[in-house]
């Protein structure tokens, strides 16, 4: 079996992220990593293949983005796919999550993946929706938010939490399996993976090369336009205590509660 | 054509409270720019003529009822998409709530339509919609227009309120629907399960609440004690839910419960987007958490950075001794 993992290169966490005023896109400059909930769809695709239920041949990780997005597979590989993919033109630029889907999914077509995973959100689009849009090109059946996977052969069993309290679902393979953060705790690649992650096959692909019709991606195939920007709604800044000396804190804490009634 | 269509969300006999707000918001809308407030209902025959033709007390005007497997997303996908194309819908509207995100994004593909999602509010302007969306961790608000139709939206949790104003019974149609065969292929074995003891935090007047930061179960001791010394009660983080930390009746955020106490005290929550949306209406929110960059400082009304083992204890004594003098 093959196992795809869907992944995007982010700003890093500690970069305070901003919208492009002339473009009203996301700001991309900066420091990147992998998005961090992918790092869970990594390691549920690890934990398949070294599981013993089923045979993995092969992981491979696939990206669409700019140029240095190759750095997001680099760390995908050395967290343990086999090699990967990197989708990347500059007519893609500027899709919304709905052209990404569909440009993503025209690659997966090439690699007639039986299994689809990929991280329950990005850290900076926020879109939750990747999966479920990814799932419908490739007419595949599609859970988001998994925190349990079984797989057996041809299919798995999967747990979810729902509106109504958590589900367990079985699913047939091939499926696209969008994951929560709590179905695992990911490893740390060790140092021999990093140093021998650029060694790892990486296909570069365009437009063309995965059949994708341009007039579907990029800023003009996009559905969506952003008519305008602004800030939120002003709210009073909060009071902040950095706690020195505990016992003060704790006095500073009880006095500000008690002038709220809240002690009563 | 024009006109909203949503879909209701069922469970034992009762619709979803985000899917009526999206019921309600659809049909002002549909009022504002034309045409059917439509919803979508796919379930068996517990979607009794009554339950369905109650939806007009809320404002749909043509209720679409289909039999297909109820709370899994691709086989409304296969109903909704087929209504909007047989009908002619301009939008489809989603109140928050996983099924709404999974089946707006299926939408969106099967249609090639634009979507917005964690939307917060929607404006009619010149005949069309308007959705407005928090990004970026709610640092700032983006107005999105759709080029073509139609277009999906999906609400953020408690984004739209249900209201009971409509005229009253709505027409109700059955669609047959052939499935697409991929949407056949999952099949729900076990729904609903409630997992840990049933805790009521809905009417607490204080709140004690646990995530990650904790470092794990046993951390929950900490906001017990605390807890009963506040005289409120313990409430949780979805992360903490799912990794069996707490019980799940005490989760609060999406898929979780919606709380607004006198007094929310989260312990080692960040403050995801999620959790958010669930307690921003408590009247005074303090966060106790060690990442002084934790979103959550940015919507407290009291931020104490620092380590929660150290500060929750001696807090729980210095409550007692105030309380007790």
């Amino acid at each position: 079996m093959k196992i795809c993992v869907l992944v995007k290169e982010v700003p890093d966490a500690a970069v305070e992220k901003r919208i492009d005023s002339q473009s009203l896109r996301i700001d991309r400059g900066g420091e990147k990593t992998l998005n961090p909930f992918d790092t869970h769809a990594i390691e549920a695709a690890m934990q398949v293949k070294e599981g013993g239920a089923v045979d993995v041949e092969e992981v491979v990780a696939v990206t669409m983005g700019p140029e240095s997005a190759f750095r997001a597979l680099h760390k995908a590989v050395s967290l343990g796919a086999d090699r990967s993919i990197h989708l990347t033109d500059d007519a893609l630029a500027g899709s919304d999550c709905a052209a990404t889907g569909y440009a993503l999914a025209k690659v997966l077509e090439s690699e007639s993946p039986d299994l689809v995973l990929l991280g329950q959100q990005s850290d900076d689009g926020e879109c939750y929706t990747m999966g479920a849009i990814v799932a419908d090109h490739l007419k595949m059946p599609s859970l988001t938010q998994v925190i349990k996977m079984d797989v057996a052969e041809g299919k798995l069993t999967c747990e979810r939490q729902a509106e109504y309290g958590y589900d367990t679902v079985e699913i047939e393979l091939p499926a696209v399996i969008s994951v929560g953060d709590a179905i695992n705790e990911p490893r740390y690649p060790s140092l021999k993976a990093i140093m021998g992650a650029k060694k790892k096959q990486l296909d570069t692909k365009a437009l063309g090369d995965a059949g994708i019709e341009a007039d579907r991606v990029g800023e003009g195939g996009s559905r969506t336009s952003v008519l305008g920007i602004s800030p939120p709604p002003p709210k009073a800044a909060g009071e902040i205590i950095e706690d020195e000396d505990t016992n003060e804190t704790v006095e500073k804490i009880v006095s500000w509660l008690d002038e709220r009634k809240l002690l009563a | 054509m024009s006109g909203i269509l949503t879909y209701a969300l069922h469970y034992e006999g009762a619709f979803n409270k985000n899917s009526l707000g999206a019921v309600s918001e659809g049909a002002k809308l549909a009022k504002e720019i034309g045409g059917e407030a439509g919803v979508v209902v796919v379930g068996g025959d517990d979607l009794t003529d009554e339950l369905c033709q109650s939806l007009g007390s809320h404002g749909a005007t043509k209720v679409y009822r289909a039999k297909a497997p109820e709370g899994l997303a691709q086989p409304v996908v296969d109903v909704m998409a087929k209504v909007i194309s047989d009908e002619g819908y301009s939008y489809a509207l989603f109140g928050g709530g996983l099924l709404g995100f999974e089946i707006g994004a299926g939408l969106t593909a099967r249609l090639n339509a634009g979507v917005t999602m964690e939307v917060t509010e929607v404006k009619a302007r010149d005949g069309k919609l308007v959705a407005v969306r928090p990004i970026l961790q709610d640092s700032a608000i983006v107005d999105v227009d759709y080029v073509s139709e139609p277009g999906i939206i999906i609400g953020r949790l408690n984004a739209f309120e249900a209201s009971a104003d409509g005229a009253g019974a709505a027409d109700v149609v059955d669609v047959d629907v052939l499935l697409e065969e991929h949407s056949t292929k999952a099949k729900m074995v076990r729904r609903g399960e409630q997992r840990g003891a049933d805790v009521n935090i809905e009417d607490a007047k204080t709140l004690v609440a646990g995530g990650r930061g904790l470092g794990k179960a046993e951390g929950f001791d900490l906001c017990e004690q605390l807890a009963g010394a506040l005289g409120g009660t313990v409430a949780a983080t979805r992360a903490v839910v799912d990794a069996g930390w707490y019980p799940y009746a005490a989760q609060i955020g999406q898929t979780g419960k919606t709380v607004a106490p006198k007094l929310y005290l989260a312990a080692g929550i960040s403050g995801a987007i999620q959790h958010k949306v669930g307690m921003q209406s408590s009247e005074n929110i303090v966060a106790i958490n060690k990442d002084p960059n934790a979103p959550i400082f940015e919507f407290s009304d009291l931020g104490v950075v620092g380590d929660l083992n150290k500060i929750l204890p001696k807090l729980t004594e210095a409550v007692k001794a105030k309380k007790g003098g």
